[in-house]
């Protein structure tokens, strides 16, 4: 599906990272894999640091601990708020909405609207098409946009196909209309038939937690999980994201009407090193041009990647210029969705961390 | 021994490669050896392997792998 916005705007984004930092070498033991096989997979594909929360931090903490900043600040202000959407896997709980529960503990206005959208790896832009979308309502004028997941939580510290690669994060993206007529071209693809390759079995509603669902299980790779923990078809989502990918992005430039050398970067879902350096094969793109440093400093956090990504790497250039993105994300869904945009002069671009203290 | 098998021996040193056509279904090589292993051609061979044909079905062998590496080479 190809969607078209124009006059709309990222205006401002701010990234909390929890301050706990763990090292892959440092958990290795947890893994039953010899050490030497675990730095080979190290090096290939990027794994390094990663930020976690330490404790039972939810999603509203993050995301509460950016809007205090951003009020403090005098970045943003409370009453200004008119549409609160809040993507996420890992709600605060399954009722009532993350959004409404963020809306409550900082004391928002009632005259506004709040939303959760249960999205992962393409989050950021599933965020951002339902705030172009909200933004059509004149009652409307400035949507803050978060993205929050602390999946960690929910990950097996003994999976080392999960464990080494997550990371926690919110981002806060202001998006605001904006004089430039100029189009933003996006696409968006799901495939729900797929949806089994990335999930929690257990839960939900149709396979609440119980003792049972908490019990390790060993896979035949030697990663030990239970139901209650994420599980991913490596095999499957690698295939799904570089056989998807470079033709969605080839015919986004083409709708478009733009070469890849005039895209600046190429600010995509992060995964792994690994993943990001394929795609750029497959899509003849410099490396330079496709930034692949966040899983490494940071980690995983599925749908903040993409702003972690621009926060880490463009955070000064883009406080003064411009610089025209492609922005993809793929994951959970499965979910593949793309748009290319002009970013900045932002009001802010900031990364901060979470301090441990809850809302 | 040839280039893939030295690929293989530097991923999974415990096995012997030549006993075996099923690498997969014989649990010699899993989904993140598959992905080292990429990496260890593309440095050795000089090529570099397009994502989509990281598939099990190419790995499954010496001679699958072979196959593979053989159509970079040829298309460079």
């Amino acid at each position: 599906m190809n969607l078209t916005f124009h006059n709309r705007a990222i205006t401002g984004l701010l990234v909390v990272v929890p301050s706990h930092e763990r090292k892959f070498v440092d958990e290795m033991a947890n893994f039953n894999f010899p050490p030497a096989r675990s730095l080979k997979l190290k090096q290939v594909m990027g794994y390094d640091t990663h930020r976690l929360v330490d404790g039972p931090v939810c999603a509203s903490d993050l995301a509460g601990r950016g809007l205090r900043h951003l009020f403090k600040n005098r970045a943003l202000q409370r009453e200004d708020i008119d549409a609160l959407v809040v993507v996420t896997q890992s709600p605060d709980y399954l009722m009532p909405p993350t959004s409404s529960i963020i809306q409550g503990c900082l004391g928002l206005k009632q005259d506004m609207f709040c939303m959760d959208i249960s999205q992962g790896c393409a989050g950021f832009l599933m965020g951002l098409y339902q705030a172009f979308l909200l933004l059509d309502q004149p009652a409307i004028r400035k949507v803050v946009l978060v993205n929050v997941d602390v999946l960690s939580r929910r990950v097996s510290k003994q999976d080392r196909n999960s464990y080494p690669l997550i990371g926690d994060a919110a981002s806060i993206a202001i998006v605001e209309r904006s004089d430039d007529p100029s189009p933003i071209h996006a696409s968006l693809k799901m495939d729900g038939s797929r949806s089994r390759a990335l999930m929690i079995p257990a839960g939900g509603f149709k396979e609440p937690s119980t003792p049972e669902t908490a019990v390790l299980e060993e896979d035949s790779e030697g990663n030990l999980r239970a139901r209650d923990h994420l599980r991913m078809d490596g095999s499957a989502v690698f295939n799904f994201v570089q056989v998807e990918v470079p033709p969605m992005i080839e015919a986004l430039l083409r709708t478009a009407g733009a070469t890849r050398e005039e895209v600046d970067y190429f600010l995509f879902h992060q995964p792994n090193r690994f993943m990001l350096q394929k795609l750029a094969e497959a899509m003849n793109v410099p490396e330079a041009k496709m930034p692949n440093n966040v899983v490494e400093h940071y980690g995983n956090s599925s749908g903040v990647t993409i702003p972690v990504a621009i926060a880490h790497n463009l955070r000064e250039r883009l406080m003064t210029g411009t610089v025209r993105a492609c922005l993809a994300g793929f994951g959970v869904g499965l979910t593949w969705a793309s748009m290319l945009m002009k970013l900045g002069p932002l009001r802010f671009c900031d990364l901060i961390d979470f301090p441990e203290t809850v809302c | 021994m040839n280039g893939i098998e030295c690929a293989l021996q530097s991923i999974r040193p415990e096995f012997d490669f030549t006993t075996s056509t099923d690498f997969i279904g014989d649990g010699m090589l899993d989904s993140y050896d598959m992905v080292m292993l990429v990496a260890e051609l593309d440095k050795s061979f000089g090529i570099r392997l397009a994502g989509r044909d990281i598939v099990p079905e190419n790995f499954r062998s010496i001679s699958t792998i072979e196959q593979l590496v053989g159509r970079y080479e040829k298309a460079a």
